[in-house]
């Protein structure tokens, strides 16, 4: 079995993130990249296949800049076993719909029996893509689940819906996205952190997609000249209107608890009408 | 006016989602509001009144017998039907598990623009502008679709409104879906029970706890001051993973981004991670025994203290305060 694992790279939620407030766009040298840890957890998904039968093939596959290649060697380090990088500056500020365009095409070359990723990343957090790759790909899409079962020929999960849990299941080929949920991804050892480097890495440019499934008119729009040098600097049929930083909170007052502050508090709700 | 589009969630026992509202006052801010829904039986006259007591001028039925059996499809089914029938200036959707699976295939498949998560719509000169909350509140963008259909998801509680109520006039249609491409539903299992607390996105009031609680046990304190103040309950990533509550939760980054009136932060630090999915709340109130918590820099109201001394007596005030 195949299984391809999409990963994003993000900037770590861990520090202060930053936009670039005359493009829009995220600004990359605020703070440190790091592999979103919902992707994390749907390669480990991949993983436990591939621990229990070892003829699983498991690519991790991410579209990005030059840096995501970190990314890839992080999940190359946790287990995977081979990388693809779709990398094409042409590409750069791609909206949902570009970005999932280029990742069905992406996955039309690498081929496989089932595609998994996270729910929802913690940057846009649109959770959107997956849906939009099936799409593409006319394939059903298990989305949220919190547990996953692969097995030959079908996948079955328990899906988080609004009131409750849905069990689902799908024949393969599927995409399927996990939440939070699901299992704890593992941690990278010595041997993994070794072998990573020599593991593949395929990198795949707009050419090498294949113009048949990245037409202009699918990939954003009648404005859109298509991908490649001298396409539009519109890269979507979506735009950024307008970016402006929320001015930081300020702290406000801080009473030191003397066996009074559970009144005053109570006070200061009642006169905010907060109560 | 043209015609807005917005997707109505139904639940399997044929329960109008609480995220209606909120979508037909964002598409009567932008035109008509037309509700399309998908079923497995026609819709009752109590629907109908609903959704028109909730704004709906017009009501797109479709009834299928694939709602209920597969994911997603019927309604992206019956969304397309309704683009097609009714030429909408935009479709809103919430940012449901659903909702945002069917908007981003209908984004694909009619060759529209999505503009995903927006707290609020506004018309501007003819065009649909989305205002998105990001990283935690720390920015405002705003976006627009410039060739295509604008599709729209809402996040859960973001808008107050309530458009005005109307007299629908409902289209009936009957819907064949093409199964092929969609996954199986073989069961719900819906949450044992339905507890009295609000849903944690959209409240009015949150209450979280953090580490500081120290134990699963002892977060009952979080949820008796929730009570107190007709609260939902929330919690820290740290709290959630030391195992005293539940991950649906959890507010931060991963987990629930709230806007309440008011937020009470309890035995929480504060982290990046927390701040991010809370620091939009109108009022917050930090309660934690260190005081270098960065927690206290967002803080309205900001008690170094004791949880475990400050909240039995707030619950008391409170408490007497009410009787």
């Amino acid at each position: 079995m195949k299984i391809v694992v999409l990963v994003k790279q993000v900037p770590d939620t861990a520090e202060e993130r930053k936009l670039d407030l005359t493009t829009g766009l995220l600004d990359r040298d605020a703070g440190d990249s790091v592999v979103d840890e919902i992707n994390e957890r749907a390669l480990e998904v991949a993983l436990r296949v591939k621990d229990a039968n070892k003829s699983t093939e498991v690519v991790v596959m991410t579209m990005g800049p030059d840096g995501a290649t970190q990314a890839l060697r992080k999940a190359l380090s946790m287990g995977a076993d081979s990388g693809v990088h779709i990398l094409d500056d042409s590409l750069a500020g791609a909206d949902t719909k570009r970005t999932a365009a280029a990742l069905a095409a992406g996955l039309k070359v690498t081929g496989f029996d089932i595609v998994l990723a996270g729910n929802e990343s913690t940057d846009g957090r649109g959770g959107v893509v997956p849906a939009m790759v099936a799409e593409h790909l006319a394939l059903p899409l298990l989305g949220s689940l919190v547990s996953a079962e692969i097995t030959e020929g079908a996948v079955r999960g328990v899906r988080q819906g609004e009131g409750g849990t849905l069990n689902v299941h799908a024949a393969l080929p599927a995409i399927v996205t996990v939440t939070e949920s699901s299992a704890e991804a593992r941690f990278p050892n010595f041997k993994g952190i070794l072998t990573a480097k020599r593991k593949p890495v395929t990198t795949l440019s707009v050419a090498d997609l294949g113009s048949a499934d990245l037409g202009s008119a699918e990939l954003g729009g009648a404005g859109l000249t298509g991908f490649g040098p001298g396409a539009d600097a519109r890269v979507g049929s979506t735009v950024i209107v307008s970016t402006t930083e929320r001015t930081a909170r300020a702290a406000g007052r801080k009473i030191v608890d003397d066996g009074t502050a559970a009144t005053e508090l109570a006070e200061f709700l009642v006169a905010n009408r907060l109560v | 006016m043209s015609n807005v589009l917005a997707l109505v969630e139904m639940s399997h026992r044929g329960e109008i989602a609480g995220s209606t509202r909120g979508l037909l006052a964002a598409a009567a801010k932008l035109g008509t509001p037309v509700a399309v829904v998908a079923t497995a039986t026609a819709l009752t006259d109590d629907d109908v009144a609903r959704l028109g007591g909730l704004g709906a001028a017009q009501i797109y039925a479709a009834v299928t017998a694939a709602a209920g059996a597969v994911l997603v499809i019927p309604a992206l089914e019956a969304l397309s039907e309704a683009v097609r029938a009714l030429q909408p200036s935009a479709v809103v959707l919430a940012n449901s598990v659903d909702g945002r699976e069917v908007a981003a295939r209908l984004a694909v498949r009619t060759g529209g623009g999505l503009l995903a998560d927006a707290v609020d719509v506004r018309a501007d000169a003819g065009k649909v502008v989305a205002l998105h909350s990001v990283f935690g509140g720390a920015y405002t963008v705003e976006s627009a679709v410039d060739v295509g259909l604008p599709i729209i998801t809402l996040r859960s509680g973001a808008i107050d409104d309530h458009a005005p109520a109307a007299t629908p006039e409902v289209s009936a249609v009957s819907l064949t879906v093409e199964q092929g491409n969609a996954a199986v539903i073989d069961g719900f299992n819906d949450e044992a029970a339905i507890l009295a607390r609000p849903e944690l996105r959209g409240a009015a009031t949150v209450v979280s706890g953090g580490r500081g609680l120290g134990s699963a046990q002892n977060f009952v304190l979080v949820e008796q001051l929730a009570d107190a103040l007709g609260a939902a309950v929330g919690a820290s990533r740290a709290a959630v993973d030391a195992g005293f509550i539940g991950h649906t939760a959890q507010v931060g980054q991963t987990g629930a981004s709230v806007s309440p009136h008011l937020y009470i932060a309890l035995g929480i630090s504060g982290a990046i991670q927390h701040r991010a999915g809370m620091q939009t709340a109108k009022t917050i109130v930090a309660i934690n025994k260190d005081g270098d918590a960065p927690i206290f820099d967002v803080a309205d109201f900001g008690i170094v203290g004791d949880v475990f001394t400050v909240v039995p007596k707030l619950i008391d005030a409170l408490n007497a305060r009410t009787s």
